[in-house]
Parts: structure tokens; sequence; C-alpha cells
């Protein structure tokens, strides 16, 4: 019996690197022709989906620019007041004013917030009728001092102000909000508010006390006239009541309707180059007509309004319903995931249907790391294809809808960018998984089945109404589909009250971040089983 | 087929055989669909999946359409609560199992042709049934018997779990709404069409997989035409391309006949939807019918 020198690979160390079994399994995925039509579907089909909504858009316009600015070239303009950054706003409010030239101060004193309600029931409730309404204060009726760069809606301003369930606040432009002292303000609780201008610099204070004032906020207002107005106001926004959480389907309107609210301001004064008489009046126009006035006695100034000063959340249902909005044009992501998924799953499951796994491990023995590199290749040519879709999508949609004079809710640059990216790691971090499900059922179908059920099926089930909010919410929180938060282009307004943030909105209940982090999850637990069953199973 | 069989050493013993019954037993009776029905209901039958799959396929439906049930809940009387106010439709309610199990049901229907192509089980088949279209007959046979069994046990189980769990929920008689019951004419048309929808999901798919020949290609195939038409139907936002869009689509369409809410303001007429769905099925098998005599296996 001789004893056989074990035998050596010529070849020197390092060539069973990880580099090179990323190599291999590159190789592998550009070789297959099918592959490469997959991936090209994918970013066709996202693509696709976009143009659909984009260029299928004409009813959605019908009403032709009204309060708005005017804007040139639009065969359909908004119907909604634009503000200062060009995004739809609320700007309807009674107004108590003085002209302000140059520099200065106002300073008041809120001793009193109340207001109506509308009744319970929709019964009494007609357009044109009598207007039922009950006391109560609408949670965001306000009610404070403002300097306003004019009397257009949607012009510039900066306010300090009382809401009724928010304590003071300080807001400007619309989205702009931050809170000060807390709690209602009353008689026993009086509530000082000043607001000063220098140059395009407003600054907000409050006090409990006037003789101990915090500063609230400062804000930069640029290109504010020399001549703006400045006062009282008070606005008291429409009443929703209840939720829509058992709506289905066909969904009515629950009870609601206009609120009013009206405030007592005393101690009102004003230093700089406020003067002359005080003018009163609605910026924008009131939901009801009649409703607004002002009384003034000893000092003492009582006034009613309604309206609200604020944005108005992108969306359909809200009063900038016909407005676009760019998750519309990334509907087709969903489309592509299956494709993507498809190929994912097979780049396994197509290894044991023509047992080159073997060959596989036969080349490379370590089998999780084999996993690793079809990961790592399928999660980046996913990544490319989910941004080049997304963009393109994105790009073109945003282009038709400008070319076709329709209206979109502006996004920033910044944003855009997030929402490609964060397309691009939804899709690679999906594939990972479809792949690590592949490796764990070793079927197609399967695996593509599982992969569908567990990301676009949430999805249409939250989307289609299917089920109840809560549970649709639920849904985009726990499931792998919550990595579509990756793609909310649109904050969520606290100062904005009866408006249901839906995924068919474009808003999903995690932030982005923190849906990517489930997607993760579930991706990551796939990955180790998937590892854990390719070392103990045969091949 | 394929001209690899003639180089089978066992081919010179089953020739004389063939022409013997060829002789004897011209022409088959029914075309041979009754022994083609024999032989794939013996393939499906003695595959241990089709039982899985039908297990899977009635649990699903029944437990999504329970918890689905249980997830409403209106405690505001009959005021607040009415059927005019929520919207709330118990047999469709009773019926949101069918939107995932038909998943397994297109699974099923997927593997019973795809799973002959992946493991070349195929060409046996063909050796042994040489008329492709009357394979393919008794395969829509067996997958749509199938489809039926696991439908109307899935579909009952999810009425049985309608009826139990909604008027616990508010969706009850006394708030105005109709229990779910198969004595009620809308609600037996839903219940009974949501049996027939998946009958027909499972023949769509066996349909596209006969034409694409890959299990992962045509599932991938089905569940995004079943999926992605109400997704975007749900987002685009002019109404009239939507409301096309949901005529056209399979399940958009075909689950218009689980509705007994709110009828009239449906895309389509509850038998229109289905029609919908059936058309669908019959293009992908005629489809699939083509790409099987013109193919090679």
């Amino acid at each position: 019996m001789t004893v056989m020198a074990p035998y050596r690979s010529p070849l020197g160390a390092g060539r069973d690197g990880f580099a090179q079994l990323l190599h291999a399994e590159w190789t592998k995925f550009r070789t297959v022709r099918g592959w490469a039509i997959g991936m090209i579907v994918a970013v066709l089909l996202m693509v696709a989906f976009g143009l659909l909504t984009a260029g299928g858009t004409n009813s959605s316009c019908q009403e032709v620019g009204s309060s708005g600015p005017a804007r040139h070239g639009a065969a359909c303009g908004p119907s909604f007041t634009l503000g200062p950054a060009g995004e739809p706003v609320t700007d309807s409010f009674y107004f108590v004013r003085q002209p302000m030239a140059g520099d200065g101060t106002i300073t008041v004193r809120v001793t009193s917030l109340t207001g109506l309600l509308p009744p319970t029931s929709t019964a009494g409730l007609s357009p044109n009728g009598p207007w039922d309404t009950r006391p109560g204060v609408q949670e965001w009726a306000k009610a404070g001092i403002i300097i306003k760069s004019g009397l257009t809606a949607g012009s510039p301003y900066a306010a300090m102000m009382v809401a009724a369930g928010h304590g003071v606040r300080m807001q400007w432009n619309y989205t702009g909000d931050t809170a000060g002292l807390p709690g209602a303000a009353g008689p026993a609780n009086p509530r000082w508010l000043r607001l000063t201008r220098s140059g395009d610099v407003l600054t907000g204070y409050d006090s409990a006390d006037r003789t101990h004032w915090t500063q609230v906020g400062t804000v930069t207002l640029s290109g504010l006239p020399r001549v703006v107005q400045s006062g009282l106001f008070v606005a008291s926004p429409g009443y929703t009541q209840g939720g829509q959480h058992f709506c289905i389907g066909l969904c009515f309107p629950g009870g609601g309707g206009p609120t009013q609210a009206t405030a007592v301001f005393d101690h009102v004064s004003g230093s700089g180059a406020v003067g002359g008489a005080w003018t009163a009046g609605y910026v924008g126009s009131p939901e009801v007509p009649g409703v607004g006035s002002y009384h003034q006695a000893a000092g003492m100034f009582t006034v009613t309004g309604q309206g609200d000063i604020a944005p108005i959340p992108a969306g359909h249902g809200g009063a900038a319903d016909s407005a676009l909005i760019v998750s519309e044009f990334l509907i087709g992501t969903f489309a592509g995931l299956i494709a993507l998924g498809v190929v994912a799953a097979m780049f396994i499951t197509a290894e044991y249907r023509r047992s080159l796994i073997r060959v596989t491990f036969a080349a490379s023995p370590r089998r999780g790391r084999v996993l690793a590199a079809k990961a790592v290749v399928v999660a980046a040519v996913s990544f490319v294809a989910g941004v080049a879709g997304a963009a393109v999508a994105l790009l073109t949609g945003t282009a038709i809808t400008h070319a076709r004079g329709y209206y979109l809710y502006p996004v920033s640059g910044a944003t855009e960018v997030k929402v490609i990216a964060g397309t691009g790691l939804f899709a690679a971090v999906a594939a990972a998984g479809a792949l690590a499900v592949g490796a764990i059922v070793r079927r197609g179908a399967a695996a593509v089945a599982i992969v569908i059920v567990a990301i676009a099926v949430p999805m249409f089930l939250a989307i289609s109404r299917a089920v109840p909010l809560g549970a649709a919410d639920w849904l985009l929180r726990v499931t792998p589909a919550a990595g579509i938060a990756l793609q909310q282009a649109y904050p969520e307004y606290g100062q904005v009250t009866g408006y249901s943030y839906t995924p068919q909105s474009g808003y999903y209940p995690l932030p982005g971040w923190a849906g990517f982090l489930v997607l993760c999850g579930w991706t990551a637990v796939a990955l180790g089983v998937a590892a854990y069953l390719l070392r103990r199973r045969d091949a | 087929m394929t001209q690899a069989g003639g180089s089978d050493p066992i081919t010179p013993s089953i020739t004389p055989a063939s022409s013997i019954t060829s002789t004897t037993r011209t022409p088959p009776t029914w075309g041979g669909v009754p022994d083609a029905l024999h032989a794939e209901w013996t393939k499906l039958r003695t595959l241990a999946s089709t039982w899985w799959l039908l297990a899977a396929a009635i649990a699903l439906t029944v437990a999504v359409s329970a918890a689905v049930a249980a997830a409403f809940q209106c405690s505001g009387g009959p005021a607040a609560c009415a059927p005019a106010v929520t919207g709330g439709d118990p047999a469709k309610i009773s019926l949101t199992g069918v939107d995932l199990g038909q998943v397994i049901v297109a699974l099923l229907a997927v593997l019973a042709i795809g799973g002959e192509y992946s493991t070349g089980m195929i060409r046996l088949t063909l050796a042994a049934t040489p008329r492709r279209l009357t394979m393919l007959a008794a395969k829509t046979i067996t997958v749509a018997g199938w489809a039926l069994v696991a439908g109307l046990v899935a579909v009952a189980g999810s009425l049985l779990a309608g009826r139990l769990i909604l008027p616990g929920r508010g969706l009850s008689a006394a708030n105005g709404y109709v229990v779910p019951s198969l004595a009620n004419g809308p609600d037996l048309r839903a219940f009974g069409g949501a049996v027939l929808y998946l009958a027909l999901i499972a023949l769509l798919a066996l349909g596209v997989t006969t034409a694409v020949r890959d299990s992962g290609v045509a599932i991938g195939l089905v569940l995004g035409l079943l999926y992605l038409f109400p997704l975007a139907a749900a987002v685009i936002p002019d109404q009239d391309l939507s409301r096309h869009l949901q005529q056209i689509a399979p399940m958009s369409a075909g689950l218009d006949v689980q509705a007994t809410v709110g009828v009239s303001s449906l895309p389509l007429t509850p038998w229109q939807g289905l029609g919908v769905v059936a058309l669908w099925a019959v293009g992908a098998l005629l489809l699939g019918a083509l790409v099987l005599r013109l193919r090679d296996a």
C-alpha cells in the first residue's frame, strides 16, 4: 500500500476568494438571455405604468384656475391657491389689519378662543339652508397676530397664534409650524403673543405674563415688501367627524362641515410704523357667507372668522383633488418587482432544476458564500434596474404632466433623488429576499408565488380597500411591502386635520427608513434560513 | 414529440401494440379524452403537492376571510353603522380570502403542466397521448374540477366565517345588513360566482403556463396580471381610465361577482365581470393550445 500525496492545486492561494465567486455568479447572470430580458422587462413595466398615469389624465382636470395665480401656458391650471413655494395651500381667514411700513412689532393678549361646530348628524345640514350648529371649537381653530406680505391668498406670512387644542404656535408660509407655550388660552390663562419684523426676518415670542418672553421661532421671508399687512386674525378649519376606519369600497363621508371661532384680544399694541384705522375682512373667502365679524370696545377686540391658513396635503380627497402626485408615476414599482422577483428566485431555482447547483457547489464548497455572492449580484442588478425604472418613470411622468399643462404637486430635486434611490434599495433588498426564498423552496413557481404574496399582495389589499384602513396600515407596517415607504415624496402635516393620509395618496404608515428596515429584516431572516438549509440539505 | 424517442430501446415492443390499438379502437371515443382524463387525474391525484395545495388554498382563503371579517368593528349603533354610512358588504367582506386563496389555486394549475415541463415528464405524457389538444383538454377538465372542489370548500368556509363573525362586528341584521346566507339570491350569486371565479383563474393559469412552459415565469405572469391592474386602477387619477382598467382586468372584473351592495355602481354587472374572466381564461387556453400544437415539447 502506497501513501499518496494529497492533491494540491497548482493555482496560488486566493483564487477561491469571494471576488472570484462574485465574478462567477455575475458571469452566470449576464450570460443567460432570459435574465437580461427579465431585467429589461422590469424597467419597461415600471416606466409603462408611470406613463399610463401621466398620459391618461383627462377628466381629472375640469376646473380652470380661479383663485390661484395665473399659470402661463397651462391648459388646465389648478383650481386651488398656491403658496410661496408653489404648493397648494388653504389661505382663508378673517383679518383685522393695518399696513405696517418697514420694521416693527405687534403685541397682543388673547384671553378667549371659543367656537361653533356643525351638528353631529349630517341630516340637518344643507349647503344653503340654515346653518345648524353646536358649541365647541375645532382643535386647529387659531387666533393671533400675523404679518403678511399682501392680501392675495397664498402670499407669504408669519404668524403667532393660539390654537384651540395645540397651545401657542408660530407658523409661517403655510408649511412651517413650531410649538410655543402649551395649554388652551382662556380668561384665567391668557396668552401674550409678539411678532417682530426686522428686514426680512420675523421673530415670534410668547409669554404667560407679559414680563417673561420666550422666543418661539424666527424665520426669513425673502422678498417681503416694505409695506406689509399686519394685525389680528381668526381662522377655524372645517370639521370632519370620526375617521374612515370602517370605510370599505364605497365610502360615504361622515358628518362634518364648516366651523367658526371667536377670539377676544386686548392690550393690542404696536411699535414701529403701525398706525391708522383698522380694516377688517377676509383674505380668500369664507365657506359660509356672512360668517366673520369684528367688534372693538374699550381696547378689546372680539373677532369671529372661519377658514384655515395651512398646506393642503398631497393626494386625492382633499381640496387639491385634481393635482397629480409623483407616487402615481411610480405605481409600476410593483410590476417591476414581480419581474425582478421572478429573475431573482430563478437565479437559484434554475440551478436546482438543471442540477447546475452541484457543479456550483463542487467549484465552491462553501455554500453560504455562494448564496452571499448570488445575493450581491442579484441585489446590485436589481438596484440598477430599480433606479433606472424609477428615474425614467418619474422624469418622463413629470415632463409629460408639465407639457400637458396639468398641475403636479411640487417635489424638490433632493426628494426626487431620495425617491429614486429608495426605489433602487427597495428593489435590491426585495430581490435578495426573493433569491433566499428560491434557495429555501428550490422550486421556481412556489418561490415566485411566495415573493408576490409577500410584496405585491399586501400593497394590493391595502390600496384596494379590501380590508379596513387600520388593518391596511398594519399590512404596510409588518410585511415586506413596508419597503414602499421609501417612495413617500410628500410630508404629512400635523397642523392639518380632516385629511386621511392613505397609500392611494402616496402616504405610508412607516417612515421611509423604518419601512426599509422591516424589509431588510425579512430578507435577512430569509437569507439566514436559506444559508442554514443550504448547508444542511443535499444539493 | 421529439425524434429522441426513435432510438429508445423499448420502441420496437411499443410499435406493434400501438398499431393494434389504432386498428381496433378507431376513432377513440370522445377523441380519447376519457382515457387522457383518467391519466391526468391519476397524475394529479398521486402527487402529494396536490393535496397540500388543496388544504392550503382552503385554509388560506378561510383564514383571511375570517381575519378580515374580524378586523371590522362598528359599534355606533344603527345610525352610525347603517349600510349607507359604512358601505359594508357582508358577502364581499366574507369573501376577501378569495383575493389570496386564488394564488394557491393558480399555483396548482401552473404546476399541473409547468411541473411536467421542468422535469421532462411532458415528453412521456405526449408519447402516451400524442393528440396534444386531447391532453390539454384532459388537463383543463382535471384542473377545473380540482379548483371547483377547492373553491367550493374554501368559499363555504368563508361564508360560515362571515355568518359567525360579522353580526358581532356591527354588520348585523339589526343594523340593516343581510347576514350572508345561500337562501338570499344576491348572496348565492356572490358565493357561487366566487367558486366559478377560482376555477376560471385556474384555467387562466393553465393556459398561460402551457404557452410559456416555465412555472416560475408563468406564476409571475398570472399573478402580475391579477394584482397589478387593480393596483394601477386604485392609483390612476383619471376616473374613466381607472374604470376601463377595472372592466378589462381579470381580477377587478371577476370580483364584481362578489358584490351584493352598490351593484349598480360597479364598472360591470356581476355576471359580465365573471364573463370577462372567462374570456381571459379561454384566450389563455387558446394561446396555450396554439403554442402546444406548434412547438416541440
